[in-house]
C-alpha cells in the first residue's frame, strides 16, 4: 500500500507577493522513511521559497546521491533540476551557474555525498565562491546504503549498529569558513522556527551558502547513543542568537539595544540584524567563528544559527570576470563577433 | 488550553460533522462505507436502527446531514448522504430475518400513541422489543402521517412507504385506525401505563384577505389540497394555479398542480428568492418543472368574476416596504401555502396540561414528559413542525423516557450514548478503511424526463444511484468517524506530520487560551464550530494544537509518525436507546 497525498489543501492558505500559496512550492510525495529529518528540511526549503516570493521557474535545484539528494523530487516541482552523480552535485552546479548565472541555485546533498565521496568537489566549489546555495543533511551516516557511519558521524557515536565511531569527525561548517566561503550557518531539521530564516538568509547572500542541517536519520542512526538524534541534537544545541530580515523596501522601526545586536546589509539591500545571545561572536570574522564552533565542540555543544556572514566577497563569476549577460542567452553575433573585431584583437598584441 | 480530554464521549463526536447534525445522530461514514463494500443490507440495518426510515429518508430527508458535511467546506459540494441511504433501501435484498420480532414475553405495561406518523411509530419500535403492548390511534385510514398524507407519491413512492410503515407494525402494534381522539381527559381514563401524544401540527394557516369567503370553492389551504390528492378525491387544477407562499408545503403544492393539469403554475412570495424557507433542491426541482417564482408580492385581494376566480392583485414589496403600486396576476385557482400550526382542540383546557402563547403543550426538551407525568409528546406536537427526521429522534427520546417512567426510574439520570474507539492498523500504511481521499465530483441523480413525470403523479421523479454510481458516491465521503489519536509521549517532535497533513492541521506550539491558539496558528482556525485538539506538555515546552475543521481523515499523519504518536481509530457513537442499561 502506497498513499497518496490527497489533492485538497487549506482554502485560507496565505499567499505570497506573487499570488501563489505554498502549493506552488511543493513537489511529489516523499518516499522516505516517516520521522526522517530530511522530509522536514524539503519543508523549510518550501517555506523559505513560498516567503521570499521566488518565482519557482527561477530556480535550478541540484543533487548527489543518498536520501538526501532524492528530495529535490520533494519541493520546487515547477523549478529546474538535475539529480546527478554520488558527490559531484558541485560539478554540475558549477557548469549551470557558468552557462546561466541568472537562476538561484539550490544544491541538496548529505554528509556521504558531500564529506566522502564528493569533498574534493565540496572544497573547491567553496573555495570558488560559487553563487548558490549548498544545503548539507547531516544524519551523520549513509541512509540509503543503511546506514554506514559517515565522516560527519562524531568520534565515540554509535548508530543502530552499536559501534562507537572511531574515526575524527568532519566539521563541515568549520571548513567552509576556512575555504572562504562568504555564509556558513548550521541549523537542525527539528526547529523549523530557526531553519527557514536561515535558509532565507542562504538565498539571499551572493556566493556561496553552506546551510549544515543536522537531520536525524530515524531509521539508522535515532538512537541514545547517537549524537545526531532528535534527543542529542535538542539536549545539546546551543544558538549562535537570533534574527531578522528587515526586506530593502520596509523601513527600519524596531530600536535595538546597543551592542546587543549587529547588523548586516546582504547583497540585495535587505538588511539582517542578529540579536546575540551571551555566548556572542563577531560572525563577520572567520577566526572568531572558528573560535566559537571549535568552544562548543570542546563542550560537547552544537553551535548552530549564522556562524560566519560576509557580504564584501567576490563570487566566482566577478573573479573570472564574466559577461553580466549568461553565457547562455548570448546570441551568435555576441559569441562570435565576425573577422572583423577578431582582426581588431590581434591588433592589439601587435 | 487544557489537554483535550478524550473521554467526554462528545468530543469525537463533533467531529462527525454529518452525525452530529443528524438529530437522530445516525452513524453515517459507517454506512456509507458499508455501500462501497457493496454490504446493502448491512449499511440499511444501521440506518434501520437510527433512523428508522431508511428507505423513507433517503428520499425525502431533509437532511440536516448535508449542510454540515466536511466535504463541503473542502470542496464546494457535500457528499450526498441522503441519495446514499436510498442506494442501501433500494439493494438491501431482503432483510427480514435481520429484523427484531415480536416480543415473546409481555411486560404487562400498556403504552397508548395518539397519531401514526414517524415520531409514533418510532415510539413503537423502540418499545415492542421491550415486552410492551402498543396501541397506536389515528383519524387516517392508514398509519403513517403526514409523510403518507402530504408527502407527494412522486417523491415517496406509497410502496417505500408501506413497507417501512409495516415493519413496525408487524412488530405487534394494536392499530385503532379511523379513530379521531376528540377527548385527551376521556382518553386518559382507559388506564394506559403512559401516553404519547404524536399528533403533528395538522392545521394550514389561512389568509383572511378580502374576497377569501366568496373565492371558497378555488382557493385551498395547501396541505388540505396535498391530502386531498393524495387519497384521490382531487384529481384536477386549474390551468393557471397560484401557489403563494415560499416553503417545501409551496414547493411540493406547485408541483402537484403541475401533475394535475397545472399547465401554468407560478409560485408567489412575499421576500426575495434567496431568502426563501424551502430546501435549495426542492426549489431547483420546481424550477425544472417550468414553475416561475415571482418574488417580492404581498397577496391583496381574491378578484371574483361572476362565480369563478378571476384573479388575485398583490402589492410590490421593496425593501421590507410596500409599494402603492398594484399588481393583479389572473388565475383559476390558489393553493395557499403560508405556514402550518398546532391545534389541539381536542385537549380540554382542564386536563391537566398547560398550554404555551402559541397553543402548544408545556413539554420538557430532554425527557419530552407533559405537565401530566405520564403523558408525553413528540414529533411536530411538541415544538411546532419540523421534519421527518426530528419526528424520529423525539420518539427514541420518549421512548427511553417512557421506559424509564414505566421502571420507576429518574427521567433526568439518562444513560450516556455507547462509544468505542477502535484501531483502524493493519500494517504499516494499511488501514481497515479506504483512506485514499477521492477527488470524484458530487454525482448527479439520474431522473425520469419532465415530460413523462409531469404527466403522471405517482411516477417517482428521481430515479436514485445505480450501485456504480452509489460507489463512486460513496467514495467521497471523508470518513470522518476515523478519527486522529495522538499519544503524547510517543511523540518525538519530528514535524513529519506537520509536513505531510495536506491541509495544514497539525501545529506545534507554546500554549495559549483558545482565543490566542486559534489565531496564532499556521493557518488560524475561524470554524468555532470544530474543536481544537489539544495534547499535554511536549519535552521542547510546546503543545501539539490540530484544528479538526479540515482534516480529511487520510491517514498520513499516523503513516508518516515514526513513532506511531498518532493513530487512527474509528470513533463509534450510538445515542442511548429505550431499553439500554
Ligand atoms: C406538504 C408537506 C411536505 C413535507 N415534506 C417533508 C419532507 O420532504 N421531508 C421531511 O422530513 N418532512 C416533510 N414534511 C414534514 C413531516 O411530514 C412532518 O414533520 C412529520 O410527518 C411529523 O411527524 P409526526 O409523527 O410528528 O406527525 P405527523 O406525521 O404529522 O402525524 C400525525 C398524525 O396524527 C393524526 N392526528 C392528529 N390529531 C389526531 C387526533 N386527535 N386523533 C387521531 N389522530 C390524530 C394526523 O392525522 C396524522 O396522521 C412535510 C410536511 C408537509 C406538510
Ligand atoms: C559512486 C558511488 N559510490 C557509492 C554509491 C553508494 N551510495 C549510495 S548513497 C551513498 C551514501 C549516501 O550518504 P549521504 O550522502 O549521507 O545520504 P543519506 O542517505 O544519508 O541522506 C552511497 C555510498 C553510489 N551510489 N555511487
Ligand atoms: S465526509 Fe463523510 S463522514 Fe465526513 S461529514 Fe461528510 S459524510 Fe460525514
Ligand atoms: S488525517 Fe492527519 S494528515 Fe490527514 S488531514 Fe487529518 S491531520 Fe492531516
Ligand atoms: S510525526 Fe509523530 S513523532 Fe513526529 S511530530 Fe508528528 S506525532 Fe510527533
Ligand atoms: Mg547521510
Amino acid at each position: 500500500m502506497n498513499s497518496r497525498r490527497p489533492a485538497f489543501r487549506h482554502p485560507d492558505l496565505p499567499k505570497n507577493d506573487l499570488g501563489y500559496t505554498r502549493r506552488d512550492y511543493e513537489g511529489g510525495d516523499s518516499t522516505l522513511c516517516a520521522g526522517c529529518g530530511h522530509d522536514s528540511i524539503t519543508n523549510g526549503i518550501i517555506q523559505a521559497c513560498f516567503e521570499l516570493s521566488i518565482e519557482p521557474h527561477r530556480v535550478a535545484k541540484l543533487s548527489g546521491i543518498g536520501c538526501s539528494s532524492k528530495t529535490p523530487a520533494y519541493f520546487l516541482n515547477k523549478s529546474h533540476g538535475f539529480n546527478t552523480v554520488h558527490g559531484r552535485m558541485p560539478a554540475i552546479a558549477t557548469g549551470a551557474n557558468m552557462a546561466n548565472r541568472d537562476l538561484l541555485y539550490i544544491g541538496v546533498s548529505g554528509d556521504g555525498d558531500t564529506a566522502s565521496i564528493g569533498m574534493g568537489q565540496f572544497v573547491h566549489v567553496a573555495r570558488r565562491n560559487l553563487n548558490m546555495v549548498y544545503i548539507v543533511m547531516n544524519n551523520g551516516c549513509y541512509g540509503l546504503t543503511k546506514g554506514q557511519d559517515s565522516a560527519t558521524a562524531d568520534k565515540g557515536s554509535s548508530s543502530r549498529k552499536g559501534r562507537p565511531n572511531p574515526f575524527e569527525a568532519i566539521d563541515l561548517c568549520e571548513m567552509a569558513v576556512q575555504l572562504g566561503a562568504g555564509f556558513v550557518a548550521r541549523g537542525f531539521s527539528g526547529d523549523k522556527e530557526q531553519l527557514v530564516p536561515l535558509l532565507k538568509a542562504a538565498i539571499l547572500h551572493k556566493g556561496f551558502a553552506l546551510v549544515d542541517v543536522i537531520s536525524p536519520c530515524v531509521t539508522f542512526n535515532n538512537t541514545e547513543t547517537s549524537t545526531k538524534s532528535y534527543h542529542w541534537v535538542r539536549d545539546h544545541m546551543e544558538a549562535s542568537g537570533t534574527f531578522d530580515f528587515i526586506p530593502e523596501r520596509q523601513e527600519i522601526t524596531a530600536r535595538y539595544e546597543e551592542g546587543a545586536t549587529q547588523s548586516v546589509a546582504l547583497h540585495d539591500g535587505t538588511v539582517i540584524h542578529l540579536h546575540k545571545s551571551d555566548n556572542a561572536f563577531d560572525v563577520t570574522q572567520r577566526r572568531a567563528a572558528i573560535n566559537a564552533l571549535e568552544d562548543h565542540r570542546e563542550k560537547g555543544q552544537i553551535l548552530t544559527g549564522i556562524l560566519h556572514i560576509n557580504e564584501t566577497l567576490q563570487d566566482t563569476h566577478d573573479i573570472l570576470e564574466t559577461t553580466d549577460k549568461p553565457l547562455n542567452a548570448l546570441t551568435q553575433e555576441e559569441l562570435c563577433p565576425g573577422n572583423q573585431t577578431l582582426q581588431q584583437i590581434f591588433e592589439t598584441y601587435r | 488550553m487544557n489537554p483535550t480530554d478524550l473521554n467526554d464521549p462528545e468530543y469525537f463526536h463533533r467531529v462527525i460533522d454529518c452525525q452530529f447534525a443528524c438529530p437522530a445522530h445516525t452513524p453515517v461514514p459507517e454506512y456509507i462505507r458499508l455501500i462501497a463494500e457493496k454490504k446493502y443490507a448491512e449499511a440499511y440495518m444501521i440506518n434501520w436502527e437510527s433512523n428508522v426510515f431508511p428507505g423513507i429518508l433517503g428520499r425525502v430527508c431533509d437532511r440536516p446531514c448535508e449542510p454540515a458535511c466536511r466535504r463541503g467546506r473542502v470542496e464546494d459540494k457535500a457528499v450526498a448522504i441522503c441519495r446514499l441511504k436510498r442506494v442501501c433501501a433500494d439493494n438491501k435484498g431482503d432483510v427480514t430475518h435481520l429484523l427484531p420480532g415480536p416480543s415473546r414475553e409481555k411486560n404487562g405495561k400498556r403504552i397508548a400513541l395518539i397519531g401514526g406518523g414517524p415520531a409514533s411509530l418510532t415510539v413503537a419500535r423502540d418499545l415492542l422489543p421491550l415486552g410492551y403492548s402498543v396501541d397506536l390511534y389515528d383519524d387516517q385510514i392508514e398509519a403513517g402521517g403526514f409523510v403518507r398524507s402530504q408527502v407527494p407519491s412522486f417523491r415517496l413512492p406509497k410502496k417505500v412507504l408501506d413497507e417501512e410503515v409495516n415493519i413496525i407494525l408487524n412488530m405487534g402494534v394494536v392499530t385503532h385506525l379511523n379513530t379521531y381522539i376528540s377527548s385527551m381527559k376521556a382518553f386518559l381514563t382507559k388506564g394506559y401505563d403512559a401516553v404519547f401524544v404524536g399528533t403533528g401540527a395538522p392545521r394550514g394557516r389561512d389568509l383572511d384577505l378580502p374576497g377569501r369567503q366568496d373565492a371558497k370553492a378555488f382557493v385551498h389551504i395547501g396541505i388540505e389540497w396535498l391530502a386531498g390528492v393524495q387519497y384521490g378525491h382531487t384529481q384536477k387544477t386549474g390551468k393557471t394555479t397560484l401557489v403563494i407562499g415560499g416553503g417545501n408545503t409551496a414547493m411540493d403544492c406547485c408541483r402537484t398542480a403541475r401533475r394535475l393539469g397545472g399547465d401554468n403554475v407560478k409560485i408567489i412570495i412575499r421576500g426575495a428568492r434567496e431568502n426563501m424557507k424551502a430546501s435549495p433542491w426542492e426549489i431547483e426541482d420546481a424550477i425544472r418543472e417550468d414553475i416561475p417564482i415571482l418574488e417580492h408580492l404581498s397577496p391583496g385581494e381574491f378578484v371574483m368574476a361572476g362565480d369563478r376566480l378571476k384573479g388575485v392583485t398583490f402589492q410590490r414589496m421593496q425593501g421590507g416596504k410596500t409599494d402603492p403600486e398594484t399588481v393583479f396576476i389572473p388565475c383559476d385557482e390558489v393553493l395557499l401555502a403560508v405556514g402550518q400550526q398546532n391545534a389541539f382542540p381536542w385537549i380540554e383546557k382542564d386536563s391537566g396540561l398547560t398550554f404555551d402563547d402559541k397553543g402548544r403543550p408545556r413539554v420538557d426538551e430532554t425527557t419530552f414528559q407533559s405537565d401530566l407525568d405520564h403523558v408525553f409528546f413528540g414529533g411536530d406536537a411538541a415544538f411546532g413542525p419540523k421534519n421527518v427526521i426530528t419526528a424520529v429522534a423525539h420518539g427514541h427520546e420518549a421512548a427511553l423516557s417512557i421506559d424509564l417512567f414505566c421502571n420507576g426510574k429518574d427521567l433526568k439520570k439518562r444513560p450516556g450514548p455507547l462509544t468505542l474507539l477502535a484501531g483502524q492498523k493493519m500494517g504499516p500504511r494499511d488501514w481497515m478503511y479506504h483512506s485514499q481521499v477521492s477527488d470524484e465530483v458530487r454525482q448527479k441523480v439520474p431522473m425520469v424526463s419532465k415530460v413523462k413525470s409531469i404527466k403522471d403523479r405517482l411516477m417517482e421523479v428521481e430515479l436514485g444511484f445505480n450501485p456504480k454510481i452509489g460507489f463512486k458516491e460513496a467514495l467521497r465521503c471523508l470518513n470522518c468517524d476515523i478519527q486522529t489519536v495522538f499519544t503524547v509521549d510517543e511523540c518525538i517532535e519530528c514535524d513529519a506530520c506537520v509536513d505531510v497533513c495536506p491541509t495544514t492541521c497539525i501545529n506545534f506550539i507554546k500554549n495559549a487560551d483558545e482565543g490566542d491558539l486559534r489565531s496564532r496558528l499556521l493557518v488560524p482556525a475561524k470554524n468555532n464550530s470544530q474543536p481544537l485538539y489539544v495534547s499535554d506538555l511536549l519535552p521542547t515546552g510546546r503543545v501539539m494544537v490540530k484544528d479538526e475543521d479540515l482534516c480529511l481523515h487520510c491517514g498520513l499523519c499516523a503513516e508518516r509518525c515514526p513513532t506511531a504518536a498518532w493513530d487512527m481509530q474509528k470513533y463509534n457513537y450510538n445515542p442511548a436507546k429505550a431499553g439500554q442499561k
